[in-house]
């Protein structure tokens, strides 16, 4: 199997398409640092305690809410590296003929298809880990704090979860290589797939949803209530969104509680920053539900790549 | 030809390299492979002959474990080729119809990928690696990317890539489809001189000539039905129930009693007149009987040609009735 991973990185490494990715990487970091500049300059941090930390989450008024770093990396980026690596993994080996060629050889059928996703899941985590790395470079250059160290941990479990993620994306687009012989058409279900559940679902589907279900027509706050909490609900269905909140979550420990706080309620709330480990439970399901998916993914493309014919016909 | 080397039985004391039993593969309910019973002994070429979709790649596939039989056994030097996969592909190798390299690696590159998934050491692989690379002729072409080969080179190349394992055995699924003649005779060639090293050859073909070239033995496919097996001079006998000669006699008039005169000579089989053209089976060159009873029964002899059969007939024979 260490053949095949090995291979398969080379591969990567020296393909257009792992530079394209690069180049975005470079983009989206530079992007992140610029707008944390602008905003930490003009004071719009929430607190002083977690410096370092706003480097990756504040940004300039001016600039739109979906550019910031983390919603930016739910939303396009990791689902557009995983889509990436992943959409023609074993549907291009079969249409070329290697695929038969590799399995006539003294190796396991699942040997391929693992290595294949642990490779993928190194690639993407060298690309995720180096944009991090580049803000927090750069950004410790620019503003002179060191990160603290739950700083540090914090950053570094945001990291894990988006590699996580990625993987998540990684094995659907696997799922799809394995389902379609075209790469073309894996590519394009991907895509769709990508578009829909973090775009459209997430700003128009899911609202329009909970609307429907749960009118607001009287305006109570109990109703108010109910809509939010089912529209929250059902955003939840998204894996993209998914990840957004326990980002959120992880990075802002600002971040109190991700269901719904009432006015009233908020008054009691002290306005401190949660601990480490309160932020942890928040986000333990969330990232729960994503192992999950990714683990889903992987076993169905798994189960259905192992009972596949190999014909190239 | 050397065909007639092994006659009608397996020779005693040659190791049985491939078995299969009541093999069947079925497809949506179609069965592609029925019941199918080979045996092919060590160091020969085995041609698997039959036409397109006759289940030649199924059943090859079914003997590298690559997929799973319907019922039946498949047995490669023992080994269970569906419970035992990896033994037998230590031993295989297989070059697919539609075979393919990774385009942008270079053909040495290509085979130390294939050493290392066999696991052979880097030392080991180096020289072997060379060598393979001598004998289909590409030396020269051993650092060029694959992407620029021409088809003919590629399928040089895949050859170089079953040896590269040293199998015992290899399977060659339409080596030469899609190749210009002298495409075609490089890799004959290069087939013909595996049984000496050691490699029993199966090789796939609809191409009859081809096997004749090379091959010791023939099973031919139908409808995933073995039809016929063995060597060419037990083939023909088999197939050619009706007389292994065709002799045509034109006659300057028909005459029916010539018909009569003619099917009371010993040897022939069927006599079929069609006004003054009478053709007829036999079993061995009857020409001078038949000429001498043309002229006993007076009727000028207009000419006279006699046909022998050979495979290629019997496989169309095959074909007509697939």
């Amino acid at each position: 199997m260490f053949t095949i991973f090995r291979k398969e990185l080379a591969d990567y490494f020296t393909s257009i398409r792992c530079i394209v990715v690069l180049l975005l990487v470079f983009a989206v970091s530079a992007m992140a640092l610029h707008a944390a500049y602008l905003g930490i300059r003009e004071g719009s941090m929430q607190t002083s305690e977690f410096v370092f930390l706003g480097l990756f989450t504040t940004s300039e008024q001016a600039i739109p809410a979906l550019l910031n770093f983390p919603t930016i990396m739910a939303l396009f980026f990791m689902p557009f590296i995983g889509i990436a690596l992943g959409f023609d993994a074993i549907n291009s080996e079969r249409a070329s003929g290697t695929l038969s060629r590799v399995l006539s050889q003294p190796v396991f059928r699942d040997n391929v298809i693992n290595a294949k996703f642990l490779a993928s899941i190194f690639t993407l985590s060298i690309m995720a880990t180096a944009s991090i790395l580049l803000i927090g470079g750069y950004g410790l250059r620019i503003i002179g704090v060191p990160p603290n160290s739950e700083e540090f941990i914090r950053l570094f479990l945001y990291l894990v979860s988006l590699i996580i993620y990625g993987a998540f994306w990684i094995g659907l687009a696997m799922l799809f290589s394995v389902l379609f012989r075209w790469a073309g058409t894996s590519l394009l279900t991907s895509l769709a797939f990508w578009l829909f559940f973090s775009l459209f679902y997430i700003f128009m589907v899911a609202p329009a949803l909970a609307n429907a279900l749960a009118p607001t027509a009287d305006g109570t706050t109990q109703v108010l209530i109910h809509n939010f909490e089912l529209q929250q609900l059902l955003l939840r269905i998204s894996p993209s969104y998914l990840f957004l909140e326990s980002s959120s979550a992880l990075l802002l420990p600002l971040v109190r509680t991700l269901g719904v706080v009432t006015m009233g309620e908020a008054v009691y709330m002290i306005p401190n920053p949660l601990s480490l480990g309160q932020s942890l439970l928040l986000v333990w399901p969330h990232l729960t539900i994503l192992i999950g998916l990714t683990a889903a993914c992987f076993g169905v493309s798994y189960v259905v790549f192992m009972r596949q014919e190999i014909r190239a016909t | 030809m050397s065909l007639c080397d092994l006659a009608d039985g397996k020779p005693m004391g040659k190791k049985i390299v491939v078995e299969t039993k009541d093999l069947t593969k079925r497809y949506d309910g179609a069965t592609v492979v029925d019941r199918l019973n080979l045996r092919i002994v060590e160091s020969e070429v085995f041609g698997l002959l039959g036409p397109n979709g006759a289940g030649k790649t199924t059943t090859i596939l079914m003997l590298l474990g690559l997929t799973e039989p319907a019922s039946g056994s498949a047995r490669v030097f023992g080994f269970d080729s569906t419970r035992e996969p990896l033994k037998v592909k230590r031993l295989a190798g297989y070059l697919p119809e539609k075979l393919g390299f990774y385009e942008d690696l270079t053909a040495r590159e290509n085979l130390k990928f294939i050493a290392q998934l066999n696991n052979i050491s880097e030392a080991e692989s180096e020289p072997l690696i060379e060598q393979v690379l001598k004998s289909v002729g590409m030396t020269d072409m051993a650092d060029v990317a694959v992407r620029k080969f021409s088809r003919g080179m590629k399928q040089r190349l895949g050859i170089a890539d079953v040896l590269v394992k040293k199998p015992k055995v290899v399977f060659l699924d339409e080596p030469t489809a899609g190749l210009d003649p002298k495409g075609i005779n490089q890799i004959l060639d290069l087939i013909a001189k595996l049984p000496k090293m050691g490699t029993t050859v199966i090789l796939s073909s609809h191409r009859l000539y081809e096997v004749q070239r090379v091959c010791h033995s023939i099973g031919i496919l139908s409808k995933g039905k073995l039809v016929v097996e063995g060597s060419l001079d037990s083939l023909s006998r088999e197939a050619l129930a009706e007389g292994r000669y065709r002799i045509e006699v034109e006659t300057a008039k028909a005459s029916p009693q010539l018909v009569k005169m003619i099917k009371k000579i010993d040897g022939v089989r069927k006599v079929e007149a069609k006004g003054k053209l009478l053709k007829i089976s036999a079993d061995a060159d009857l020409r001078s009987k038949i000429a001498k009873a043309v002229v006993e029964s007076d009727i000028p002899l207009t000419q006279m040609k006699i046909q022998e059969f050979s495979l290629d007939d019997v496989y169309m024979k095959y074909f007509h009735e697939g």
